[in-house]
């Protein structure tokens, strides 16, 4: 794949965990207990034997260490990075109970991910070839898992992928303190690396198109994540300085980005992209950057301890803050609020204004389940396409997984359902045997 | 305050904390500074024949991450001329008069040991140490542990040095013996006025995986060395009591091996010290441990009402008995505490994998709370062992209403036994 462009804006980001040396991974993984049945193994979406792979830190033993994590979960490089590990692995660590600070498991499978990417080792084969052939439609962490899985299983896969290159968000959308773009292009090398996978970019699927995929496959994985940045239709939403924020991410993770004219930003919404993007606008170098939410601080869905990060890097807060309108003449100079009450219902008379020269809208994305509307068979509620847990629809031959099918969560839960669903379509190929 | 003053053989000393002879009481300069930060005495660095050391010279044993629970030297006796020692003893006896310094010795014939004797008198030693212990080098030139493992020879010196000494002499013995009462009993009968054990234990500390040469390397060769610190402290509490629990011995011990704090040393005088040596913990650490020494040491004999140490010195020998004598039907089963239990469960897969299957995952699945099976449990220890948090698993008496009896009463006179557990 193409090398990142080094100038681009997030290569002005550190990583907020730094990365452990040797002496330190050693160090952290002999803390750990080796619980017997760990809860950190059954906390994770993929269910990586943690206290296994950290007990090979401690042996020195760092390739079986990569391979316990990668053979668990293909994107484990990714993921010791960008997942919330807090609400995870971490937080069941049972450290906590008593009072110690948990393993830092993510650190440690950086660690060890680092070094099998640094040594290019390998340790999966595809199997002997099917002679069937599966089409993945979504080149993120979801179709890449499933891909990988299929591989291994001797399946044939192509990969359709909308835009120009695989990765989904992990290469688009990640903060870049967690990872920056050259990593997630590394992964997906590495995933490629089992051979056999056919990569074919730019290549819009819509609904007549994947109705034809379904006669012309075997099987067919949908992983195609979530589609564009929702609006909040107030006045003012077209001026210049107003964006949605997975848009502005993609352009500040690919190119350069000039926010030195920008005193002042606010970001609406109160997850996890809004919690991502006060902390990128904040680490670009604007002096005041501010949250947005029409909630109060508690009914967040974002990580507490992403917004506790954030607020620790300055940027501050307007809770219960419902946007009305932007102001402005052609650049958006500020957001008109109106104060909320305990069930985020607005309060006559309490407007004010937020001073903002760049406000990212991050209050969702558009749900993209009516292009598999009309597959025969499948169902789709609210925008989501009804699916088992291992990713079957109504149609025998369609697979669903990652952000189109659960609405939008984890890389490594997107990664979990790749696999399963691997498992799934490889079980319906087969004859039906499961596993 | 206790009274920590100190009386080993005849040898006294304001504590009874004594460097071990070994590298940190090599010289004059360290043994005063070891002095000044608290050490009661110093048995220094053997003195004999001359001899030449290599490098490198050490090896340290880790455990998940702890580095130098176990150690090994391959350093021989002093290497530094006897003139300089001996009148480097002499200046240390004078600046400190009232702190021991022990002057430990090893050379091969009556003679040698008549002359070096008297050396080791006129600097003004407050005692001898004969070194029969050393369990590398010397002992291939018949010295050290060649001499503490013929019972013969080791009575035949002590006899000599008896003869020649006007100062208290102390054998040191190797552990590097299938038992240690005979060599125990040897410096007895040649006349010893206390014997200091253990000396190191012949070992190899490990093998460089990548090179293939056993370790510590010289020149890409390795030999056996002398395995102390930490890891050997059961091994020599072992021999101390052995010695100390015997009828007809009766000699003062100074104990050696393991001793890193002052917990370690309570435990060898209870088991009958009546001083204790210390290396490793001094090469790792310096001579700095000490305080903490001396002080937690008073602490507990004040807590404890001991008021000197002869109060305690081997309280615990009583407690040491044959297997035979313990008692078959005391029944003691595991509990665990689910309120601070974290649910690591390394006591299911322990009890499971290493033990008698007794302790399981909470059967219903809501808690990571362990259940035991106390009609299984056969109080083996294994689970409270393992269990990271200390507290959460005790080991509690299950009455069971048979009166005491050991397997020489049931052997002798047919006492009756509980049933057994755990023998499914």
């Amino acid at each position: 794949m193409a090398h990142p462009d080094p100038d681009r804006a997030e290569s002005a980001f550190d990583d907020f965990k730094a990365p452990f040396d040797a002496d330190q991974a050693v160090a952290e993984a002999n803390r750990c207990l080796y619980c017997f049945d760990a809860p950190c193994m059954h906390a994770c979406p993929t269910h990586i034997d943690v206290a296994g792979f950290i007990r090979k830190i401690a042996t020195d033993n760092v390739r079986g260490s990569a391979k316990t994590i990668l053979e668990s979960n293909i994107l484990g490089h990714s993921c010791a990075r960008v997942c919330p590990v807090e609400v995870l692995c971490v937080g069941a660590c049972v450290h906590n109970h008593h009072e110690h600070p948990p393993i830092q498991i993510g650190k440690l499978q950086r660690y060890s991910t680092d070094r099998a990417m640094a040594a290019g080792w390998r340790f999966f084969a595809a199997g002997p070839d099917s002679g069937k052939r599966v089409a993945v439609v979504g080149g993120g962490p979801g179709g890449l898992a499933c891909a990988h899985e299929l591989r291994i299983q001797g399946h044939a896969v192509t990969i359709y992928e909308r835009s120009g290159a695989l990765g989904g968000l992990n290469v688009t959308g990640v903060a870049p303190y967690k990872m920056k773009t050259d990593t997630a292009v590394e992964e997906v090398d590495y995933v490629l690396g089992i051979g056999g996978i056919e990569v074919k970019t730019h290549a819009d699927i819509d609904a007549g198109a994947l109705d034809g995929l379904t006669r012309e496959f075997d099987a067919v994985f949908v992983a195609i994540g979530l589609g564009a940045d929702s609006t909040l239709g107030v006045p003012g939403e077209a001026l210049a300085g107003v964006g949605g924020a997975v848009r502005w991410i993609e352009a500040m993770k690919s190119a350069p980005l000039d926010v030195s004219s920008v005193r002042h930003a606010a970001v609406v919404g109160g997850g996890n992209t809004a919690l991502d993007a006060v902390r990128e606008l904040k680490g670009l170098g604007i002096p005041q950057v501010t949250l947005v939410y029409r909630g109060a601080e508690a009914a967040m869905s974002g990580y507490a301890h992403e917004w506790e990060a954030a607020r620790l890097e300055g940027v501050g807060a307007s809770w219960n803050s419902q946007p009305v309108a932007f102001e402005g003449s052609d650049r958006v100079s500020g957001l008109r609020c109106v104060r909320t009450d305990a069930d985020k219902k607005p309060i006559a008379g309490t407007e004010f204004v937020v001073e903002a020269e760049l406000v990212l809208v991050a209050t969702g994305q558009a749900r993209l389940g009516h292009l598999l509307g009309g597959v025969e068979g499948v169902q789709v509620e609210r925008g989501r396409v009804v699916a088992d847990a291992d990713g079957r629809t109504g149609n025998a031959k369609l697979f669903v997984g990652g952000d189109c099918a659960n609405g939008g969560k984890e890389v490594v839960n997107a990664a979990a359902e790749g696999k399963r669903a691997a498992r799934a379509i490889h079980a319906a190929l087969s004859g039906g045997n499961h596993g | 305050m206790a009274d920590l003053s100190t009386n080993c053989g005849g040898i006294r000393s304001p504590n009874p904390f004594w460097l071990a002879s070994a590298p940190p009481a090599n010289s004059g300069g360290q043994i005063m500074r070891a002095f000044d930060a608290g050490w009661g005495g110093a048995v220094w660095k053997t003195l004999g024949q001359p001899i030449q050391n290599v490098s490198s010279r050490f090896g340290g044993l880790n455990y998940r991450g702890t580095r130098g629970i176990g150690f090994n030297n391959i350093e021989l006796i002093t290497d530094r001329p006897l003139e300089t020692n001996f009148r480097e003893i002499y200046e240390v006896k004078k600046r400190y008069p009232r702190h021991a310094v022990i002057t430990s010795l090893m050379v091969e014939t009556e003679a040698e040991w008549k002359e070096i004797i008297q050396r080791a008198i006129d600097a003004g030693s407050d005692g001898i140490e004969l070194n029969f212990g050393c369990p590398h080098g010397m002992c291939e030139r018949g010295m050290g542990s060649a001499v503490g493992q013929e019972p013969k020879v080791n009575e035949r010196i002590t006899a000599w040095a008896k003869h020649y000494s006007t100062i208290p002499v102390l054998v040191k013995l190797t552990p590097n013996v299938s038992d240690i009462l005979p060599h125990g009993m040897a410096a007895k009968r040649g006349g010893a006025d206390g014997v200091s054990l253990i000396n190191t234990i012949k070992s190899i500390i490990g093998v460089d995986i990548d090179t293939l040469v056993p370790t510590p390397s010289v020149g890409g060769s390795s030999t056996n060395g002398g395995y102390c610190g930490a890891a050997v402290k059961p091994i020599a509490l072992h021999m101390v009591a052995q010695l100390a629990r015997h009828r007809e011995f009766g000699l003062p011990i100074s104990g050696i091996g393991g001793i890193t704090n002052w917990r370690d040393a309570v435990e060898f005088l209870l088991l009958g010290s009546a001083s204790v040596q210390v290396c490793t913990e001094v090469m790792l650490r310096g001579f700095r441990i000490v305080e903490d020494m001396n002080e937690g040491l008073n602490t507990y004999m004040d807590e404890k009402g001991f008021a000197t140490l002869d109060d305690m010195i081997g309280k615990a020998v009583p407690a040491y008995t044959e297997w035979g004598n313990l008692d078959l039907n005391y029944d003691i089963v595991a509990k665990i505490d689910p309120a601070t239990c974290i649910g690591c469960q390394l006591c299911v897969v322990a009890c499971d994998d290493g033990a008698h299957q007794c302790i399981h995952p909470d059967p219903s699945g809501a808690t990571r709370v362990p259940v035991v099976d106390e009609s299984e449990c056969v109080g083996c220890n294994l689970c409270q062992i393992v269990c990271p948090v200390p507290g959460v698993i005790t080991m509690q008496e299950v009455p069971n209403r048979l009166p005491p009896a050991t397997w020489n009463d049931h052997v002798s006179a047919g006492a009756l036994l509980r049933p057994k557990k755990g023998v499914h």
